[in-house]
């Protein structure tokens, strides 16, 4: 569904992906994990066309995008929960959650996906018309997550959508991600939180500095000494 | 108190203009935090357009154009005959002045700032104010550099409102037109899509890309909005008075600007009231104090701003912004 084949992408003269090849087949959830600057969030940005890679291409259901600007992905069936959320603050819940149906046009069909969105995150429920720059960390996350499944992707990218939230609600978070990928939808994790995401994932990349130095069955991963010593704390 | 209310409606009616030149510079900090400007020379551009539009190229205008001097753009919808002064006539000239700096506003936003968009703040603000050099120097070149005199767009009459209050038809028209602009300004931005877009990439670009939005296009519209809305208050200054530069909008845009600032940069109805208080402020000034002061004070107001509250009236407590 998903094929980046030696992509490079830089900062100016910071050189963050050095040549990232990876894949997400159909139905899969594909978990990337690595330390902090390893180029996680780059590869996202990259796949979602926020950035352009200056080397290598990006193919999504066999057509390449690279290049391609973000609107016509997400018109193509791409979505994502950025790096800290990027939700509206000043608009309500309900109003962020309408942003994310921006290129949908049937109206009973974006208040189905509302429900959908409010059934899986019920305090979002609760907090329909509040102002989303006053939720809490957690509940943001819950928002992001629901806003981008509000334009029906067929691949879901997240980007860390458990950072700093207490053990409960990663939880919740990771139970959404399972209910998620059981409706078909593919999605794409980067987290720190190794050990959740390898429990929650079919398949895994690790990068390090730009590349890719692990790959492989989340189950085996996990239970390798390498991953265990260094992103599993064992 | 019957001159007081006299002025006070005076400064109203310019009050409004301001406003609505001041909401280009918001609208268009709210999508890109960009001081445009070249937002000022655009009202002025706007003001000729209207005055070759009602008046007519002139027979060498129309040469140059390789257009039949009897067609009525040649030779202008007054100069030409088509229309008698009415408010039909002010109308139809405010409109298609409106539209041609949409289309300018558009293509200054494609060329010049588009281009440097990747790059600082700063890159932005010296191609503003490159934009803005080149707006006015070029009006010099292609209007004269002399200043010209509008034609009556409309019969002007004094209106006696009781109590020896006596108004000008033409600040009750100016002001009545310039609230209906407002009006369905809020409007596009409040309730329709488009304006949803404006406002989601006010907030945050990245997330207004990641929603599908096609941002360019929303800046594009942002644009042509602004300048549209500079140019209809290019012809309603022209209706109150009716001597206009290439330089004038160097002034105007910049307490326009002002006005931009005293309300709250980036957010609209904080411009509208910025205007408002600016307008009434001069007028009152230059009524009771001297009309040596007219100038000084939007620039004594922004001083003010910038000590006691830099983030405008109602920057801080509305967060709304676009
Ligand atoms: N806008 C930027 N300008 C310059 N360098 C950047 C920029 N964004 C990221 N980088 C650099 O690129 C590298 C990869 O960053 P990236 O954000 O992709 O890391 P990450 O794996 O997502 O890290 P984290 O887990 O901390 O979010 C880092 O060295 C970072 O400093
Ligand atoms: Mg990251």
């Amino acid at each position: 569904m998903l094929t980046l084949e030696n992509i490079s992408v830089s900062y100016g003269a910071i050189r963050a992906l050095k040549g990232v090849s990876m894949h997400v087949e159909q139905g899969e959830v594909v978990t990337l994990i690595g330390a902090n600057g390893a180029g996680k969030t780059t590869t996202l940005r990259s796949i979602t066309g926020l950035l352009a890679p200056t080397e290598g291409r990006i193919l999504f259901e066999g057509a390449e995008i690279s290049g391609k600007p973000t609107h016509q992905l997400v018109a193509r069936g791409i979505s994502m929960s950025p790096e800290g959320r990027g939700v509206f603050a000043n608009l309500t819940v309900r109003e962020n959650l309408q942003m994310g149906a921006y290129l949908k046009k049937n109206k009973a069909e974006i208040n189905r996906d509302l429900e959908r969105g409010f059934r899986m995150f019920p305090r979002l429920k609760e907090r329909e018309s509040q102002k989303a720059g006053t939720l809490s960390g957690g509940e943001q996350q819950m928002l992001a997550m629901a806003r981008a499944l509000m334009s029906r992707p067929r691949l879901l990218l997240l980007d860390e959508p458990s950072l700093g939230l207490a053990p409960l609600v990663v939880h919740t978070i990771f139970e959404a991600i399972d209910e998620i990928r059981g409706e078909g939808t593919t999605i794409l994790l980067v987290e720190q939180n190794a050990h959740a995401a390898l429990k929650h994932s079919d398949r895994a990349y690790v990068l390090e500095t730009g590349r890719i130095v692990m790959e492989g069955a989340s189950k085996e991963l996990a239970a390798d000494p390498r991953i265990k010593e260094a992103y599993l704390g064992e | 108190m019957s001159t007081f209310i006299q002025q006070l409606i005076n400064g109203i009616s310019l009050g409004a203009i301001y406003s609505l030149i001041a909401l280009g510079y918001t609208m268009v900090y709210g999508v890109l935090k960009l001081i445009n400007f070249a937002h000022g020379d655009v009202y002025m551009v706007g003001a000729f357009m209207g005055y070759y539009l009602a008046n007519g190229l002139g027979a060498r205008g129309a040469q140059m154009l390789g257009m039949d001097s009897d067609g009525v753009v040649a030779r202008g919808l007054l100069g030409g005959g088509a229309m008698e002064p009415s408010l039909i006539t002010a109308l139809v000239v405010m409109l298609l002045a409106m539209a041609i700096c949409a289309a300018l506003g558009v293509v200054i936003e494609r060329l010049a700032y588009r281009p440097v968009r990747k790059y600082s703040r700063l890159t932005a603000l010296i191609t503003a104010i490159g934009v803005s050099l080149l707006l006015e120097n070029g009006g010099q070149v292609v209007f004269g550099a002399d200043p010209k005199f509008f034609p009556e767009l409309f019969t002007k009459q004094n209106i006696d409102l009781g109590g020896g209050v006596s108004v000008n038809s033409s600040d009750i028209v100016v002001l009545v037109i310039a609230v209906a602009l407002m009006v369905v300004l809020q409007f596009i931005v409040y309730q329709t899509k488009t304006g949803k877009a404006m406002r989601a990439v006010s907030f945050n670009l990245t997330s207004a890309k990641l929603m599908g939005i096609n941002t360019d296009r929303i800046i594009a519209f942002t644009f042509a909005l602004g300048s549209a809305l500079a140019a209809a208050a290019g012809v309603l200054v022209a209706i109150r008075i009716p001597r206009i530069d290439p330089l004038m909008g160097i002034l105007v845009g910049l307490k326009a600007f002002v006005a931009a600032v005293l309300g709250g940069i980036g957010n609209i109805p904080g411009a509208m009231l910025g205007g408002l208080l600016i307008g009434i402020t001069e007028t009152l000034v230059v009524g009771y104090l001297s009309p040596t002061y007219k100038d000084a004070v939007a620039f004594a107001i922004l001083i003010l701003v910038l000590l006691f509250r830099p983030s405008g009236l109602l920057g801080s407590v509305a967060q709304e912004k676009v």
